[in-house]
């Protein structure tokens, strides 16, 4: 009973964001099968538009939109800088919504993956909602369109230079960076070929809106050598190129084991399922399916071993235990106290992983937030500043996590558990490590003047575990 | 089985605290000191990117004044160094410790292919990274790796803050961070996350819940003993603003005499895009009468001969101003070293180069690396190298 629980909840923390409290009822009896078709199929589907900003320019032509950025004044500045940062802001709140609530989980944490994968930062909020399309609508298809896609948006065009690489003044960034973190990885390119690649890519521009575009007269059409070919090659062409090796197919199963199965790679089956990625022309749905219904992914080792990031833990907890935030901003606080805000990845190498989250100060504030979020005591701490986005400004002490929890939503999923089999229940739909912290222990911390109150008591002392902190 | 066994210990007398714990909670017992004559360093960072140019004047050099006709500070409002160069109004008091021999600057210092996005640039300083390496593990945090390979505690390298910077997070070993050491002891010392411990039976542990605890039980420790070393407070007079205060705990714990090497705190943001000269001016002004207190604090409790003050920002600004009367981001930065115990003191190379930019920026004259090499072997006595993950060549001012 147990095992087979917490295996479907294996499915769900790793090929989503964790299972939500109305799934219970359906975890508990359903044929794993069963299970895991209902919950990956959604994710197959189109997704709409998180929409945070609409086009302020939209009819103008590029002239139009160019003179009208020229001759802002102070005024039109500032109000352009706020719809940009409010625009980010939103699209933050908008993707943890529907990392919460969709019923798309795989796709939504695929397009978490592929963000940290194509760590990215803008301050223009046009770009980055575009960006964010990129990423969540070729999430699971076939991976050289994503990263065609990914290459010719104006949020990557402009944070890794591809704008200032010019034909006889190459910026050599985008193709170091293409081949280093995003394709073949470190040791299988040449410094030459990044230099006649950068050459290949010259004339990618992008517009303020968001628009690609080429820019002939700066491009390079010259014949450049790269892996050992000769053409008078195109950016398009060198994608071509990189998808071509099977270093590529190899750098991202490796990259996808340690995320969703095992910080540990297991060389036959990360072999095994490289070759079959490379052979389905880089299907990564299929790649996903593969993992998520092979008998190894849910061995025990692979099982309540990985640490949560905060993104991970956060939208975990709101998926498991229903809660409203009477401030907007609250998801936002939370990132940044941790380290991990949407869109503000440290570096185009992305967020590290693992036990790098974990230091005593961190390890406090997990252990304290489920009880901050049920119990109206706010963090008094204030995260680091950024200045990036804060322009000069003080960073602000972190406020508003208290949350109105809907407890009565929660308990309705343990409405059929008698009394003595509540604890078991409650731990055993929390936590996914094979051991859970001693009842008996728990007990004198629990509240007992009634059975909502020991639930609740004990569903927030569980979340306050060590244990809680792996999925 | 477990909870049987140790219920019997405790009933029948011979519970001891050694019994109780795993093993690897109590591995660290000793009580290493650093006990005076030994050094401490104290990191201050200036976040934000400080215009390096208008901290260092260079007064003699016409070329500043033609670049900045708005912000330029004039000779005769500067704080005197030499016939070239002062320092900025609100920096008397370091302009005192240059007379007595106390404040080394370092001017040009930089990286190689300069990134002028704060956050990477920062990344970069702190995890001491070339410019286009990625690392996940901070200087600090390194020598954290290196020197405190066989001891358990998180102390040697402490930053004054709420969170921790990359710079003291390092492979296997993480500084720690607090504003406040009470408030920090007593989350962790709450009862519950006690018992969390005590009934963690670790034989079965999955390692990486073991790693967890292992953390648990360590904040648990290392908030104990800052606690409870740091009991005493200083009874120097420190402003009251942030960076007082944390400078004021930092005095606090180092004449407690702990065993931390390592302080490392933050003020900000130095980010003056706009009307740069107020900001400038009030942060320098915290940032003078913060480090007065505590130099003299330390001076009257003996220990300024061991403690070394190091200042740096993720990078310098443009040499010419913008249209805001402020600075947009620039490259190459001075750094200020304050010690009693310095080898080489006042200006510790030449100035800045006006005449030589690229695309309006100062050209680095020195690594940064190279100064961080000389801290790690000329005052935490550790070799550099396998911190540094390359040979940097040491500089002579400690």
């Amino acid at each position: 009973m147990k095992v087979s629980q917490t295996a479907l909840q294996h499915l769900a923390w790793r090929a989503g964001f964790g299972p939500a409290a109305a799934d219970l009822p359906q975890i508990r009896k359903a044929k794993p099968a069963d299970f895991r078709k209902q919950f990956l199929q959604e994710s197959f589907n189109e997704p709409s538009d998180l929409k945070a900003v609409d086009n302020p320019f939209a009819g103008m032509t590029l002239p139009e939109i160019s003179k009208k950025l020229k001759d802002a004044g102070e005024e039109d500045k500032k109000q352009l800088r706020n719809f940009h940062q409010e625009g980010i802001k939103k699209l933050n709140r908008l993707w943890i919504k529907e990392m919460i609530s969709s019923k798309a989980q795989l796709r939504e944490k695929m397009a978490f993956f592929w963000h940290d994968h194509f760590a990215c930062r803008t301050g223009n909020a046009m770009h980055l909602q575009q960006y964010l399309q990129v990423i969540r609508s070729h999430a699971l298809g076939k991976f050289p369109d994503l990263l065609m896609a990914v290459s010719k948006s104006a949020a990557m065009i402009n944070y890794l230079n591809a704008n200032q690489n010019r034909k006889n003044s190459p910026n050599e960034n985008f193709a170091r960076e293409v081949m280093e973190l995003f394709t073949v990885g470190k040791g299988n390119y040449s410094e030459e070929d990044i230099k006649e690649a950068a050459r290949a890519f010259t004339g990618w521009n992008a517009t303020y809106t968001g628009d690609f575009i080429f820019r002939e007269g700066q491009h390079d059409a010259g014949s450049k050598r790269i892996f050992g070919q000769t053409g008078n090659f195109t950016g398009e062409d060198v994608l071509k190129l990189l998808v071509k090796q099977k270093a590529t197919a190899r750098f991202l199963t490796e990259k996808v084991y340690r995320f969703f199965v095992n910080e540990e790679l297991d060389e036959k089956i990360v072999s095994s399922l490289s070759n079959g990625f490379y052979a389905s022309g880089y299907d990564i749905g299929q790649l996903m399916q593969t993992i998520f219904s092979s008998d190894w992914f849910y061995q025990k080792k692979n099982i309540g071993n990985r640490i949560k990031s905060p993104i991970e833990l956060w939208v975990g907890i709101n998926r498991q235990l229903p809660m409203e935030f009477g401030n907007q901003d609250a998801g936002m606080s939370f990132q940044r106290i941790m380290g991990q805000v949407l869109f503000n990845p440290p570096n185009v190498a992305g967020w590290p992983s693992g036990r790098a989250w974990i230091d005593s100060s961190s390890l406090m504030y997990r252990l304290q937030l489920p009880r901050i979020l049920s119990a109206g005591t706010d963090f008094t701490v204030s995260p680091k500043a950024d200045d990036d986005v804060q322009m000069g400004k003080v960073a602000k002490p972190a406020k508003g996590l208290v949350a109105q929890i809907r407890w009565p939503l929660f308990l309705q999923a343990f409405s059929g558990v008698e009394n003595k089999d509540a604890e078991t229940a409650l731990s055993t739909f929390l936590l996914q490590t094979e051991k859970a912290p001693s009842t008996l222990m728990l007990e004198k911390y629990s509240k007992h003047n009634s059975r909502e109150s020991l639930l609740s008591s004990r569903t927030i002392l569980l979340m306050q575990s060590p244990e809680y902190q792996l999925c | 089985m477990l909870i049987k066994r140790r219920s019997f210990i405790k009933g029948t007398g011979l519970a001891t605290a050694s019994l109780l714990m795993p093993r690897f909670l109590h591995a660290f017992d000793a009580d290493e000191k650093v006990a005076p004559g030994n050094k401490v360093l104290v990191v201050l960072q200036l976040s934000g990117g400080n215009d390096g140019l208008n901290t260092v004047i260079p007064y003699g050099n016409d070329i500043y004044y033609k670049s900045r006709p708005g912000i330029a500070i004039a000779k005769e409002k500067a704080i005197r160094l030499t016939d070239d160069a002062g320092l900025h109004p609100s920096l008397n008091y370091l302009g005192k410790l240059f007379e007595d021999g106390a404040l080394g600057i370092l001017n040009n210092v930089g990286y190689p292919e300069p990134d002028r996005s704060h956050f990477r640039s920062m990344d970069i300083w702190q995890s001491a990274s070339g410019a286009k390496e990625y690392w996940q593990t901070g200087w600090l945090g390194r020598f954290l790796d290196e020197q405190c390979r066989n001891c358990e505690h998180s102390t040697q390298a402490i930053e004054i803050d709420d969170m921790l910077s990359l710079a003291l997070k390092g492979k296997t070993k993480n500084g720690f961070a607090f504003k406040d050491p009470r408030k920090l002891y007593q989350a962790g010392r709450s009862p519950l996350f006690q018992d969390f411990l005590n009934a963690h039976d670790q034989e079965h542990a999955e390692h990486t819940v073991s790693y967890l605890y292992k953390t648990l039980a360590d904040t648990k420790k290392s908030t104990a003993y800052i606690y409870e070393h740091s009991q005493q407070l200083t009874t120097g007079l420190y402003p009251n603003h942030e960076l007082g205060r944390n400078l004021k705990t930092i005095a606090s714990l180092i004449l407690s005499d702990i065993n931390t090497q390592v302080y490392y705190v933050s003020i900000g943001s130095f980010d003056t895009h706009v009307g740069q000269d107020v900001q400038q001016s009030r942060l320098f002004k915290q940032i003078n009468e913060a480090l007065e207190a505590f130099v003299t604090d330390l001076k009257k409790n003996n220990r300024f001969e061991d403690v070394l003050i190091m200042s740096f920002s993720e990078f310098g600004r443009r040499v010419a101003q913008n249209a805001s009367r402020g600075t947009d981001h620039g490259s190459a930065n001075n750094m200020f070293f304050i010690s009693g115990g310095l080898k080489q003191k006042g200006l510790l190379n030449e100035l800045d180069d006006l005449t030589s930019l690229k695309l309006g920026d100062l050209q680095y004259k020195v690594d940064f690396r190279r100064v961080y090499a000389t801290v790690l072997e000329n005052w935490l006595n550790v070799k550099a190298e396998p911190i540094l993950g390359n040979a940097f060549e040491p500089l002579r001012f400690v």
